[in-house]
């Protein structure tokens, strides 16, 4: 007989005060607006009850977070970048480096920045010495043109207390050829709210990854993030992705592209860390001709629970949008995929995709998509698809007919499902070290 | 020694429903040899080819098959592969995000590091070599090794694909399963002179074809009829063209009626 569950109990909070907020804005020297605006947020964060039942939340049961754990702020302790195992500071291409920051425990443990690069005028630093070195740039678009407190409680939460992050702007104009590449790396286990900004300003273009990781622990941690992208008229950013917490970290995070007239964003989101990751991925296209090109891949394994909520949000006429995500689920994991294409009334020739693809391998493992359309223009081309795979008998005998043993010719099909999405990573060595994350998922 | 592939008193059927579909098969293909396999739709050529190459959607009922007297029955498709066998399918499965350069690369490293688990299988440049030489010697433009294998292949692609596939394994027995069908004079001319320039002395096949038509450009050494689950006729090219003249309803008139008789 089935156990009806139910979810009585809402979600404790974590224990942070106002005060919290004052001491981490005072320990950083911000100026005031800054701290105004923390403190705004927070007031935002107390008066939202935790999420719980609400549509986008009610199948996602975070409970089992242990803020005891989770909620201690990361303090740096001294590890460095060589404490960071390397995989994820490799660079991204063999050729002339453009920018690495590797962030540790919050604090800036590594950075370099082209010549090239500098000369002409684009910014990649920490966000901490954004504030201090660029006040105007970052007050006039940090948590205010994309991510915002209202976007929900975590969002708010964030707002308050965010503590480290990265910090890009490309001048109008201005072509950043070379990759930039951030890397935030946890040794100590609570609470990070890491935030990356970039800002693209129009006609600008820049390629840029960024990667989360954090070493293994039995502890509890939490990531409350934001991620925001905001390009420019004819600007054009490709922006990757990846995350790789460790397998007691929860991630709340809220991302969201906001792409402007004739401009270009090609993002691609790598989940495949973390016990829970809670993310809404969102894209604006705020001005004509817009196009936005959105790509997800995940691999949940174990106990992993993975609740991927993107939106895809037709502010202006022409505007194109492609989402397309893939994911696997094997063991007891599960997985949740919600699109869901709007439109403002009367954006008219808007042109909207989303697509989730998902591979089932074990009985236990459960996968849900669930797409939506709200649309509210009549000469519109939207759809949505979700399909739902297992590995099948007759691919598999196919290439073991070629001498290829079982598991090998299991592997294959499975790298070979993923491989579409790999292949807009921009860097051929990053593809090869995603494909031996997904080969050891698939090892287990 | 020559290879053979020994089929004796074979029956299989489809996994899970007991009727036969083969009911009693008995061939022997040797190395050097052609020997075509023809018969109406539905007699069971494809079963046999299928239940050569272990697809799990059969089962095997009784029999044996043999190659160089090693139980074959007992191996993995993979193992059966390795021991010098090779099908090339009638509808070939795609497999979407792996491409056909790939796929065979490791099909070679997989041979390799059967014979010795200390291989590192073959080197790039040389697979590279090797790949541009059979798709070169089989028509086949270059940028075929790039593409997902068998994913948007039109029908002819499809077959040339399985016999690249065959030059590149270099079996030792190859069962081409309607190899033919599907494919306009000109890529047939292409896939029988694939298939004509790899058999010879060091590989045997066994050619299944509904038409005669195939048989103009690969002339057989033998010719077989199987008819609802056994061969019913053996002889040499010659019966090709008698079957090409009078159909396949003299094979059933003559079989229904033995059958007759010995009920």
């Amino acid at each position: 007989m089935a156990v009806v569950r139910r979810r009585s109990a809402s979600p404790q909070a974590p224990r942070y005060t106002r005060a919290d907020v004052e001491a981490l804005s005072g320990s950083l020297g911000e100026p005031s607006w800054l701290l105004e605006r923390r403190l705004e947020a927070w007031e935002h964060y107390q008066r939202t009850p935790m999420p719980f039942m609400e549509e986008e939340w009610r199948r996602t049961d975070y409970r089992h977070i242990r803020w005891d754990e989770a909620d201690r702020l990361i303090r740096a302790n001294g590890a460095t970048a060589a404490d960071e195992p390397g995989r994820n500071i490799e660079p991204l291409t063999g050729d002339e480096q453009g920018g690495r920051l590797v962030i540790v425990d919050g604090k800036v443990a590594q950075f370099e920045l082209a010549d090239r690069l500098v000369k002409q005028g684009v910014i990649f630093t920490d966000l901490g010495t954004a504030v201090r070195e660029h006040e105007e740039l970052v007050r006039a678009h940090l948590l205010t043109r994309a991510v915002t407190p209202a976007d929900g409680k975590f969002a708010a939460l964030h707002t308050a207390l965010w503590d480290a992050g990265v910090f890009v702007y490309v001048p109008r104009n201005t072509v950043a050829e070379l990759p930039l590449h951030a890397v935030c790396f946890n040794t100590a286990t609570g609470a990070a709210f890491g935030h990356v900004l970039v800002v693209l300003e129009d006609n600008a273009q820049a390629t840029m990854q960024v990667e989360y990781a954090s070493r293994q622990s039995d502890k509890q941690s939490a990531y409350i993030g934001a991620t925001e992208l905001i390009v420019g008229a004819a600007g054009n950013l490709r922006y990757v992705s990846l995350q790789d917490w460790n397998r007691e970290t929860f991630e709340f995070s809220h991302q969201r592209g906001v792409v402007g007239r004739d401009a270009q964003l090609d993002w691609v989101n790598g989940v495949m860390g973390s016990r829970l990751t809670k993310a809404f991925i969102e894209v604006d296209a705020v001005g004509p001709r817009a196009n936005a090109r959105v790509s997800g891949f995940f691999f949940a394994d174990r106990d992993q629970f993975f609740d991927l909520d993107t939106q895809q949000n037709h502010n202006a006429p022409l505007t194109n949008t492609d989402l397309l995500f893939k994911g696997a689920a094997r063991d007891n994991a599960r997985t949740l995929w919600q699109g869901m294409i709007k439109s403002l009334p009367q954006m008219q020739q808007i042109d909207g995709y989303q697509v989730c693809r998902n591979l089932m391998l074990s009985d236990e493992a459960r996968m849900d998509s669930i797409p939506g359309l709200e649309i509210e223009a009549d000469d519109v081309a939207c759809s949505h698809a979700a399909t739902f795979g297992t590995l099948e008998q007759e691919p598999i005998y196919y290439l073991m007919s070629r001498g290829i043993s079982r598991p090998q010719a299991q592997l294959m099909i499975i790298e070979g499902f993923f491989d579409e999405l790999l292949q807009r990573v921009p860097f051929e060595r990053v593809r090869q070290r995603l494909v031996e994350e997904i080969k050891a998922k698939i090892i287990g | 020694m020559a290879a053979t592939l020994e089929i004796r008193n074979l029956h299989a059927s489809v996994d899970g429903d007991e009727s036969l579909i083969l009911r009693g098969v008995d061939l022997t293909v040797k190395e050097g040899e052609i020997h075509a396999l023809m018969g109406p739709n539905g007699s069971g050529k494809s079963t046999l080819a299928n239940v050569l190459m272990g697809n799990p959607a059969y089962e095997v009922q009784a029999g044996a098959v043999l190659l160089d007297d090693a139980d074959v029955l007992e191996m993995e498709p993979d193992e059966r592969s390795r021991a010098g066998l090779f099908l090339a399918f009638q509808y070939p499965v795609a497999i979407p995000g792996v491409t056909v350069a790939n796929f065979l690369r490791h099909a070679i490293n997989a041979r390799m590091k059967a014979e010795d688990p200390e291989s590192k299988g073959i080197s790039i440049p040389k697979f590279a070599r090797m790949m541009r030489q059979k798709m070169t010697q089989l028509h086949i433009d270059h940028n075929f090794a790039g593409r997902y294998l068998n994913e948007g292949f039109s029908g002819g692609e499809k077959k040339r694909a399985e016999v690249l596939q065959m030059a590149v394994l270099e079996p030792r027995i190859a069962v081409l399963d309607e190899t033919d069908s599907g494919l306009d004079i000109d890529a047939l001319r292409i896939v029988a002179d694939g298939v004509n320039s790899l058999t010879g002395p060091s590989m045997g096949a066994l050619v299944i074809t509904h038409y005669q038509r195939m048989l103009n450009y690969i002339k057989p050494d033998f010719v077989h009829v199987m008819y609802d689950g056994r061969l019913v006729e053996s002889g040499g090219p010659e019966l090709a063209h008698e079957l090409e003249e009078k159909g396949y309803e003299w094979i059933r008139e003559k079989h229904e009626a033995m059958t007759q008789a010995l009920v």
